[in-house]
């Protein structure tokens, strides 16, 4: 007997609220990019998971698409925060205050 | 049965390694938690039979990726994340988004309940590599050559982010940075005092 359908969205759905959690709670730049790849990867599991039942690549496909853009994501997130560390000697978020006064 | 078994063991490994990436305070050790959760969903890919996804999630996310976010996290140097001292008088406010955020989550349950058991159709090429490849480069092929494009673009855009100030104008930054914080501790840290 396999898992049913609701089982996979019952964990994606876990996983994408840790991830909103955590983007809220971290004051890190690098912690909130890193939740930021969890959502994508609940997303990515659902689906999978709809792929799986409905007998469609298309899902997978898409799947392929989400990490082709989790990696250009990965590139220039990671490529801002290290100029705002070389600005600012931080990667605290509540730091990136220029343009509040 | 087997496949159930293995599924709730993944599922539980992922939820507990995603739960640790958020509880802990050193980067280091978030990333590390990260890959956990990236190793136990490319598992639960293969209990949805779809291979080739999960040997790319383990190329793309633990591999590609995450060595990316753990370079980054050792050139920095970083220290462990503060904890959370500003806008106390909002933590009522975020009580009661989170209420709202629960009673979507029930709903969502809810109408989850009623997805389908088992599989409406069996296919038993999908998510074979081949299958994969050929709907790529025939059906899809217009985003794959967007995918491309925005590859590209990313490329050009973290090079231009990261090229190097010349070194008196990053010291002037460096100086001018010091300055403005050790002007903000003689007049005390007002951005948390609001």
């Amino acid at each position: 007997m396999e898992p049913s359908l609701a089982s996979y969205l019952a964990l994606s759905g876990i996983l994408f609220t840790i991830g909103a959690a955590g983007v809220i709670f971290k004051r890190n730049a690098l912690g909130m990019f890193m939740c930021i790849e969890l959502m994508l990867n609940a997303v990515n599991l659902t689906f999978v998971a709809f792929s799986r039942y409905y007998a469609d690549v298309t899902g997978q496909l898409f799947v392929f698409m989400v990490m082709s853009v989790a990696a250009a994501e990965a590139a220039v997130g990671l490529g801002i925060i290290i100029a705002f560390f070389r600005n600012r000697v931080s990667v605290d978020v509540d730091d990136a205050s220029i343009l509040k006064n | 049965m087997a496949t159930n078994a293995l599924f709730f063991l993944f599922a539980g490994l992922a939820i507990a390694s995603a739960i640790s990436m958020v509880y802990h305070k050193n980067p280091l050790y978030s990333a590390i938690s990260l890959v956990g959760v990236f190793i136990a969903l490319s598992c639960v890919y293969i209990t949805l039979a779809a291979p080739f996804i999960a040997a790319v999630q383990v190329l793309i996310y633990a591999g590609a990726i995450m060595v990316l976010v753990v370079f980054v996290i050792m050139l920095l140097n970083l220290d462990d994340d503060q904890p959370l001292n500003r806008l106390k008088y909002l933590y009522i406010v975020g009580a009661g988004l989170g209420l709202v955020l629960l009673v979507q989550t029930l709903f969502v349950f809810y109408a989850v309940l009623r997805a389908p058991k088992q599989a409406v159709a069996t296919n038993e090429t999908v998510g074979k590599t081949l299958s994969i490849g050929a709907n790529m480069y025939t059906m899809y092929l217009l985003p794959v050559e967007i995918v491309g494009v925005l590859l590209l673009m990313a490329i050009i855009g973290a090079v231009i982010l990261v090229r190097r100030l010349s070194q008196p104008e990053l010291e002037n930054v460096v100086d001018d940075e010091l300055t403005r914080r050790d002007e903000e501790d003689d007049i005390g840290d007002f951005r948390i005092s609001i």
